[in-house]
């Protein structure tokens, strides 16, 4: 003992090693994450807040704002539960059952994640659009898709498509299907399984993928911008919103709207890390 | 009143798993399914379980086709090698569960259920664990809870995939003892898979052995033990060493060997490959012998001989104060005599099996286990 502890103490600092390097680099760190994600967070309410809490107040509460807000949430509201629905069905399927085109399903699923999201955008205004390929189908049956919800939505669901089931693959992969084979053996049909035995397993995994998927819904930009033909009052999400009103130079007001996305996205992250310290 | 299983096959893709099983294990009965890995011992546990599904075949219980039957209606208790208990519920809940899941007009009360589990957590030893999760569990005690779970159900067959495979050999040697008791105070019909011979012997009324698909002998330890019904059983059963011979009115014949010892068979004369056991082979100084002492090592008890005749190499176990042991040491010449061994035709005459070239080939020995 008496031999090993100054051993230790000298491995912990090898000698020749100053301590001035650590250092450096721990506040090259500190200083890089301030400049490109703290400063900016503070600046956004910084600006927001300039002209008072009245002007916020009063940018907040703008009728064409308030239902950006409205529409935001309506889309993550139906995106959401459909990609948990998807996530579930796929990462069941895929780690549960061997059947052709497995491996094909992954690769689709993680597609969303490689392609732009305008490029997404604009696919599915060349099918649904007017000039598109389905056009005039939708339009002899009186059905708008694009520059409407249903647009926002479809495209809002290609982007986040990958979130639930990323999350879940890897979990339901390594935890295999024993506990599941147990229940059965044990008389559970197929819907006690899921809800006493799957799901139990899989839902903070489920949770924290649906907590993703609710901040990039949210956020979504590119693709929406595509699809939604950005009418005030209407097709307007909080992001294309806040684009418009910078577009508009009225900067206070986009910085008040930007704010609200950013409390938004500062509660799910908050979420997610109460969520993680659980796991 | 028993389990009957005819002419079952399965395969994989490609690869054959069960190639023809015929099996019948009668109520009440203890069985083990014995094999190496990949005999098949585990998929044909499942599809008794309504795991998995055979190709062809039929699975009769009690009467019934259990083919029909989905694996929640078949009433098994199954319990996995790794346990497989529900980590959010406690041991209590992962107990009663069987009985929760049942449709609400068949399901007992909640004091009912609780009763139960009490009364299973006193049986199994188990009883100051119930409010425990799996994790604050030992192997064993999870083992025990697995069990447990199964036993709730009042289960018509109890089927146990290698139950004490990954506990530590105090706790294994426990448990079995404790299964037992388990089985015989319960009376359930019980298979289960092991590749662990001791295991199978010492727990089993009676051991099915399983190679590459198929049944190879039904027993108990004795009879698998002198009368291995084939290569792969002798083999299996530890007797490692191969020895090329003919078949001369019924006695092995060989240079170097003598086989005088063992009982004349009924085989016709020709090539026969002769298997032993390495402590069923004694070495017999002679100066002329084919065979030389390589090797010789003692561990007290114990000694262990490797011969060779130039071309191959065999290991023989022979007690430290046998007569025979003394004078021998490195360089010594002998003879082989062989007390007890299992004769088969030459590889030709077996269809089916892959030849060994050279026909003697010299296995590890085999451990003894402490």
């Amino acid at each position: 003992m008496s031999l090993a502890a100054p051993q230790a103490r000298a491995g912990a600092h090898a000698p020749g090693q100053s301590r001035a390097m650590p250092r450096l680099l721990i506040g090259l760190a500190v200083v890089l994450t301030a400049i490109i994600v703290v400063v900016p967070l503070v600046f956004i309410f910084w600006r927001a807040f300039a002209q008072g809490w009245a002007s916020y107040l009063g940018n907040i509460t703008d009728a064409q704002t308030l239902h950006a807000i409205w529409l935001t949430a309506l889309v993550a509201v139906i995106v959401v539960p459909v990609n948990i629905a998807f996530g579930i069905a796929a990462a069941w399927a895929i780690t549960r059952f061997r059947f052709p085109g497995r491996k094909l399903l992954v690769t689709l699923i993680e597609i969303p994640f490689s392609i732009s999201p305008i490029i997404a955008g604009i696919c599915y205004l060349l099918l649904y659009g007017r000039q598109g390929l389905w056009g005039p189908w939708l339009a002899a049956h009186d059905l708008k898709i694009m520059f409407a919800l249903p647009g926002i939505v479809l495209v809002t669901m290609f982007v986040t498509a990958p979130f639930v089931a990323r999350e879940l693959l890897p979990l339901m992969q390594a935890q295999g299907s024993e506990q599941e084979e147990a229940a059965v053996t044990l008389g559970a049909r197929g819907w006690q399984v899921f809800s006493r035995v799957t799901l139990p397993n899989i839902r903070w995994a489920l949770l924290y993928g649906a907590v993703l998927c609710t901040a990039r819904a949210v956020g979504e930009f590119g693709g929406v911008s595509v699809v939604s033909g950005s009418i005030r009052g209407q097709t307007n999400t909080l992001p294309l919103q806040i684009e418009l009103m910078f577009n508009d130079l009225n900067t206070t007001g986009a910085f008040a709207a930007a704010s609200t996305l950013t409390v938004i996205a500062l509660i799910v992250l908050i979420i997610k890390a109460a969520l993680e310290s659980r796991r | 009143m028993s389990i009957v299983i005819d002419n079952m096959t399965k395969s994989f893709g490609g690869t054959s798993v069960l190639r023809g099983i015929d099996l019948t294990v009668e109520t009440g009965e203890l069985v083990a399914l014995l094999g190496p890995s990949g005999s098949g011992k585990t998929t044909l546990l499942k599809i008794i379980a309504g795991l998995e599904w055979p190709d062809a075949g039929s699975l009769t219980v009690h009467g019934a086709d259990w083919l029909r039957l989905a694996a929640q209606d078949r009433r098994i208790g199954f319990v996995f090698q790794h346990y497989a208990l529900f980590p959010h519920m406690s041991v209590r809940d992962n107990i009663a569960f069987g009985l929760t899941v049942r449709p609400r007009a068949e399901r007992p009360g909640r004091a009912v259920i609780a009763a139960k589990v009490d009364e299973l957590l006193h049986f199994l030893q188990i009883a100051h664990l119930g409010d425990r999760y799996p994790a604050q569990l030992s192997g064993g005690q999870r083992q025990r809870v697995a069990l447990g779970r199964a036993l709730a159900i009042q289960p018509t067959v109890l089927l146990l995939d290698e139950p004490f495979g990954a506990l530590d050999a105090a706790v294994r040697r426990d448990l079995r003892a404790w299964l037992r008791n388990v089985h015989e105070e319960t009376g359930s019909t019980t298979i289960f898979v092991t590749h662990d011979q001791e295991e199978a012997f010492e727990l089993a009324d009676r051991v099915v052995v399983m190679g590459d698909g198929r049944i190879e002998q039904i027993g108990n330890a004795d009879q698998i033990h002198d009368h291995p019904a084939s290569r792969f059983v002798a083999g299996f059963m530890g007797a490692t060493i191969e020895l090329p011979v003919q078949m001369h009115a019924g006695r092995a014949e060989a240079p170097g060997l003598d086989a005088s010892r063992l009982p004349r068979r009924a085989l016709a004369d020709g090539p026969a490959t002769l298997f032993l056991r390495p402590d069923d082979v004694v070495p017999v100084a002679d100066p002329a012998g084919r065979w030389q002492v390589t090797r010789c090592t003692s561990n007290g008890a114990l000694l262990r001989i490797d011969l060779s005749d130039g071309a191959v190499q065999i290991p023989v176990d022979l007690p430290r104060r046998a007569p025979e042991a003394r004078g021998l040491s490195k360089g010594s010449r002998v003879i082989l005599r062989a007390e007890a061994g299992a004769i088969f035709p030459a590889m030709t005459t077996v269809p089916g099996r892959e030849a060994t070239p050279g026909a003697v080939t010299a296995f590890p020995r085999k451990e003894k286990s402490l």
